[in-house]
């Protein structure tokens, strides 16, 4: 790094020469993150344009693209995937952010009791790993078990009960709804953060104006933790184009029923990886990798070049 | 300051909306641990109910301790996820250090081509680490996880810690560089125990998802020595998945550990959220 160089009127230190210690203090971050975390990611960037022609690595400009969208035997299942995704993102943007958000309004009423409490509880299924949701909520949804006919008896909607996970209709939903359950407390958390932040004077104001309960959060809160939304709706997307666990553990590395689970990231797994009689192929893998990476590139500069810069932020 | 004072019939319909939640969040857990200490029959039977002297069962406890290698997952999965946020937060605060009190050419391109981490995630780059892995022998080795977790904590870390590095005061450390002390010495015995409120923040940040990954241990270290407790449990329901007795003391052993951290960390994690996370 010969970036170490400066010139005086930068000095802090009255010293000469290179100040060495700058590059020992950056220097293992630097190599860990970029060996581990950089180099690898252009590396399958760059996999994603190669294959084996006759047994030999080679250029193959983007066929492997090609391939991954309009071969027979790929095409339905990356177009299926990537549809799945969207729906397991839709289902996120229209349930768990809402959720989440009229959560963290209720907690931010001044001097509610138990506050703490229902914080506390509600932010506790974020910090399991999938693999335990997962299989609590595959017991809880099993026939066999009937703790959810159960309960839709008690409400009267017991003919309504199906085996949700196995149902290729349904199966999806239910898994994004686990996914939904799950997570809440992320978007719940940090609005919640932000509606604190709202000055006394603000709230204050308003009341004075007349203007309480419902039409105050919505004339006068919403508009204020609209950042905040922005910034949960971004980190929504990069985790559910990333997502993997969840479905992996629920649904299997095929993603069944017959497939209609599958998402990117479960796709990506048995491609390069390889699952039962299906041979990993990296080559492949690598162009999935690359796709998911384009998608969550295009959804974070369109946040931070489109968004983020147009929301209005107020300065307190 | 005083409050429009809610109406009695607003407050309780509020309390009554937490509420319900608070009981879907944490049903499903309540229910696992308590049917995981009844015999079969009282499963099936009467899941809703507590185990009582008569249901009380510890065959599913005794299953997994005797047919999984539990114990040994704990050990992989505490040393994988203290020893990453050690060198994660050590390397972290170093970079985040010579970031924000340094100024030097490149530091803005360097702070950030270290944050890009942030919202790219790493998993999109395990082609090339599982063969740079296979290169350099460490599949099916915890130095593996180690490595990626480390890379992985890094920018969070960075980005966190150097926000609070810039707050503390100058005049300490030009104190101290009068009184002769080396910039190491500034940094590790002035800086670093000012910021110690910061780390712990990102040091329970970065412990969730290090602890409950799924996809490297799959990937990179299956092997039965080396499973983490995710992967383990994950593999022995798998297995033993007609079991209820042994599943859902399998489940209970995987929450427990966590769910003792979150009560002892509950403050600490959300006051971290709340503090710094939304600008």
């Amino acid at each position: 790094m010969s970036d170490a160089t400066f010139s005086d009127d930068d000095m802090k230190v009255p010293k000469r020469g290179t100040r060495w210690h700058i590059l020992v203090f950056l220097a293992p971050a630097f190599i860990v993150y970029s060996a581990v975390m950089i180099l690898p990611l252009i590396e399958t960037l760059r996999l994603s344009l190669f294959n084996t022609v006759d047994g030999q690595p080679a250029f193959v400009g983007l066929d492997n693209f090609q391939v991954l969208f309009g071969n027979e035997r790929w095409a339905a299942d990356f177009w299926r995937a990537l549809k799945n995704n969207f729906v397991f993102f839709a289902i996120h943007m229209l349930i768990q952010n809402p959720l989440g958000i009229a959560l963290a309004a209720m907690l931010s009423i001044p001097k509610l009791r138990l506050a703490t409490f229902y914080r506390t509880a509600i932010f506790m299924p974020t910090i399991l790993s999938f693999v335990i949701v997962g299989f609590i909520w595959k017991l809880i949804l099993s026939p066999i078990w009937g703790i959810t006919p159960f309960f839709m008896d008690l409400v009267g909607l017991k003919s309504l009960f199906g085996p949700w996970l196995g149902k290729p209709g349904s199966a999806l939903i239910t898994v994004s709804l686990i996914s939904v359950w799950q997570n809440v407390g992320i978007p719940m958390m940090l609005i919640y953060a932000a509606l604190l932040n709202i000055p006394d004077e603000v709230i204050e104001a308003a009341e004075c104006d007349g203007i309480t309960g419902w039409s105050q959060f919505w004339k006068i809160k919403l508009p204020l933790i609209l950042p905040a939304i922005g910034m949960v709706s971004i980190l929504t997307f990069v985790g559910n184009f990333n997502a993997f666990d969840l479905i992996y553990t629920v649904q299997g590395a095929l993603a069944g029923p017959d497939g209609s689970t599958d998402i990117l990231g479960t796709l990506l797994y048995r491609t390069f990886f390889g699952f039962q009689l299906q041979l990993g192929d990296r080559s492949m893998g690598a162009t999935i990798a690359t796709v998911m990476f384009l998608i969550i590139l295009a959804g974070v500069s369109l946040y931070l070049f489109g968004i983020q810069r147009r929301v209005r932020r107020y300065q307190f | 300051m005083s409050k429009a004072r809610m109406s009695p019939l607003r407050s309780s319909f509020v309390h009554l909306a937490l509420a319900a939640y608070t009981v879907i969040a944490l049903f499903p857990v309540v229910l696992t641990i308590f049917n995981s200490f009844k015999d079969k029959n009282a499963i099936f039977r009467t899941p809703l109910a507590l185990p009582t002297t008569e249901t009380f069962s510890l065959v599913g406890y005794t299953t997994v301790l005797k047919q999984g290698d539990f114990i040994g997952y704990f050990q992989n999965s505490l040393i994988v996820t203290v020893v990453s946020i050690f060198f994660a937060l050590l390397f972290g605060a170093m970079a985040a250090f010579a970031l924000s009190e340094y100024r030097f050419r490149g530091n803005t391109l360097m702070g950030l081509y270290l944050a890009i981490g942030i919202m790219i995630p790493i998993r999109l780059g395990t082609v090339a680490i599982l063969q740079g892995m296979v290169a350099a022998g460490l599949v099916n080795t915890l130095t593996a996880l180690i490595l990626v977790y480390t890379a992985q904590g890094l920018p969070l870390a960075i980005f966190i810690l150097s926000e609070f590095m810039r707050t503390v005061s100058d005049d300490l450390k030009n104190a101290g560089r009068i009184d002769g002390l080396s910039e190491y010495a500034i940094f590790f015995r002035l800086v670093l125990p000012l910021v110690r409120p910061a780390m712990a923040t990102v040091a329970v940040f970065t412990m969730i998802p290090i602890w409950n990954d799924l996809w490297f241990p799959l990937i990179l270290a299956p092997g039965e020595a080396t499973k983490t407790v995710t992967l383990g449990s994950q593999v022995f329901i798998g297995q033993f998945v007609t079991n209820w007795n042994a599943v859902l003391a399998a489940l209970s052993l995987a929450i427990l550990p966590v769910l003792v951290l979150y009560v002892i960390f509950s403050r600490q994690l959300i006051r971290g959220i709340t503090a710094g996370a939304v600008k």
